[in-house]
């Protein structure tokens, strides 16, 4: 069991509460995943910047004159965001790969990348877990959540989700895939590679590369009906929107909910209590096998 | 002259959800037909649930997990949606979801009615025992999956799987059943059928006529083991 949230805002004037929502739509999903939680948050951007998430389990060592360290390595300016056991470096798109290969080269976790995405996730308690980050204070256009009661692979900070395979792309997963090994190996031969031993990573990466392969988020979301087995409610995030995919026996709940103000999903209705206008939304539980995005 | 029903309104955001279900099963077993109004549910689990008498139960607003589960005599009315196993192994009295139900509504039901304003998602019905399920909308796959007795009362479409490994329940389809599942067969509709579904549709208040419907029910060739078949296997 494990639980998903997710908030797309239709309007700008709510990008500043964003992170206050989703924190208690997270929190409010601790039954379902008390061991880990990570929110992947879709802020700001600069016209040709990327944001690069690192983790390290000692931030004050790891994060000191990072900036300066990865400047010198691609040659390129390059700012740093400490937030807790997470960095966010800001350095010019055409530095990212370079600069990625420096980050792991210290030993740093690379959590992902994009131009407006940003991910962090921890074990602990979600209520810990956002605190520690400052979730509620974040600010953007999309977000995505979730709480994690581990089954595939071991309670770590790099077992927990979002996890992200793309630029800006990400994935929360609740369920359990069962082809994720012999899926892993295929990609491989593709030259698509995971970082870590989780199911859900293997899913993120069979959709990032369909996209990859020129596929939209819609076509690329209807192959993992096809192509994973197992039981999964994926929510999956993009620079410029977000979808929704159960598989066709749907036994991990969903619900969503939309307003004019915005397109919210959750695990359960629970979730939802706190959001603005909720009364007065359209409730509905998606479909199996059936396809749902949003984008700006 | 105004008549005023007397009831008791419990707000959920100042009341702990096992103090109200407490309180509605001590009313309940009290057999004096009280009525109950929950407000602010924001979506708890198993609410109103083992009710063992007679109340009168009505929850403004969207629940969770399990609500009315196990209901005996008591009438519980959801003035939303109800999130999954709503009315499961319910034995007697009546649960009305004003909205959509999740999957498994009524699961494993041996009696009373369980009435769906809306759609029911998958599952719905699936080992009931007795229980009369009306859904004003559509329900989803494997519903009625190996259901054993009552009526499951569909005034929209049924997706797929309908019915699969059904032993004894009535199905009543008005639109399209997009798939029939293993053993589930369109049976003839007889008086004796137009007389149950025409009493259950105006217990459920449901617009609509009993000759409008289809009846499915098993085939009963699952019942035995077929040798025939063994090379299926």
């Amino acid at each position: 069991m494990c639980g998903i949230v997710g908030l797309f805002l239709k309007k700008d004037e709510l990008r500043p509460q964003l992170g206050d929502l989703l924190t208690d739509m997270l929190i409010t999903m601790t039954d379902r995943g008390p061991d880990s939680a990570g929110i992947a948050i879709y802020g700001d951007e600069t016209d040709g910047m990327v944001k690069i998430t690192v983790q390290s389990d000692t931030p004050a060592e790891a994060f000191a004159d990072l900036d300066a360290a990865v400047c010198a390595a691609i040659d390129a300016p390059v700012t740093i965001k400490v937030v807790d056991t997470h960095a966010v470096l800001t350095l010019p798109e055409s530095a990212v790969k370079p600069a990625i290969a420096a980050l792991e080269d210290k030993g740093l976790r690379i959590m992902g990348s994009g131009a407006s995405m940003e991910i962090y996730k921890e074990t602990g308690l979600p209520k810990d877990v956002a605190a520690r980050f400052g979730l509620r204070d974040m600010g953007g256009s999309h977000g995505i959540g979730h709480t994690r009661m581990a089954t595939e692979s071991a309670v770590t900070t790099m077992g927990a989700h979002p996890f992200s395979t793309a630029d800006d792309q990400c994935l929360v997963h609740n369920g359990s895939l069962s082809n994720h090994n012999q899926m892993r190996r295929k990609l491989a031969k593709k030259g698509v590679f995971t970082r870590s031993e989780n199911d859900t990573e293997v899913g993120a990466a069979y959709i990032s590369s369909r996209i990859a392969d020129g596929a939209t988020l819609g076509e690329a979301l209807e192959g993992t009906i096809e192509d994973l087995d197992g039981f999964f409610t994926f929510v999956t995030g993009t620079k410029n929107g977000f979808g929704v995919v159960r598989d066709p026996i749907a036994c991990k709940p969903a619900v969503m909910a939309e307003t004019e103000d915005y397109v919210a999903f959750a695990s359960e209705y629970r979730a939802f209590a706190d959001l603005p206008g909720i009364e007065a939304a359209r409730v509905w539980e998606p479909e199996p096998a059936t396809v749902y995005f949003w984008e700006r | 002259m105004t008549m005023t029903l007397d009831k008791t309104v419990l707000d959920m955001t100042a009341t702990e959800l096992r103090e109200v279900n407490t309180t509605l099963q001590a009313a309940a077993k009290a057999q004096a037909n009280a009525a109950y109004e929950i407000i602010n549910p924001r979506g708890s689990h198993a609410m109103a649930c083992g009710l063992d008498g007679p109340l009168s139960v009505t929850i403004k607003g969207s629940t969770g997990y399990y609500c009315a589960g196990m209901n005996k005599e008591a009438t519980v009315t959801v003035e939303g949606s109800a999130g999954p196993g709503v009315a499961e192994n319910m034995m007697s009295g009546v649960v009305t979801i004003e909205g959509d139900a999740s999957q498994y509504a009524g699961a494993t039901g041996h009696g009373g009615l369980l009435n769906i304003k809306g759609n029911a998602s998958s599952r719905c019905g699936i080992s009931m025992k007795g229980i009369d399920i009306v859904v004003h909308g559509n329900i989803g796959h494997m519903s009625a999956f190996m259901a054993q007795k009552g009526n499951l009362v569909v005034l929209g479409d049924a997706g797929d799987a309908l019915g699969d490994s059904l032993y004894e329940a009535r199905l009543f389809v008005r639109g399209n059943v997009k798939s029939l599942g293993a053993d589930c067969i369109e049976k003839e509709m007889r008086p004796e059928h137009i007389a149950i579904l025409k009493e259950l549709l105006e217990k459920a208040g449901a617009d609509a006529k009993p000759e409008e419907f289809k009846r499915y029910g098993s085939a009963r060739k699952l019942y035995n083991f077929n040798i025939d078949h063994a090379d299926e296997y």
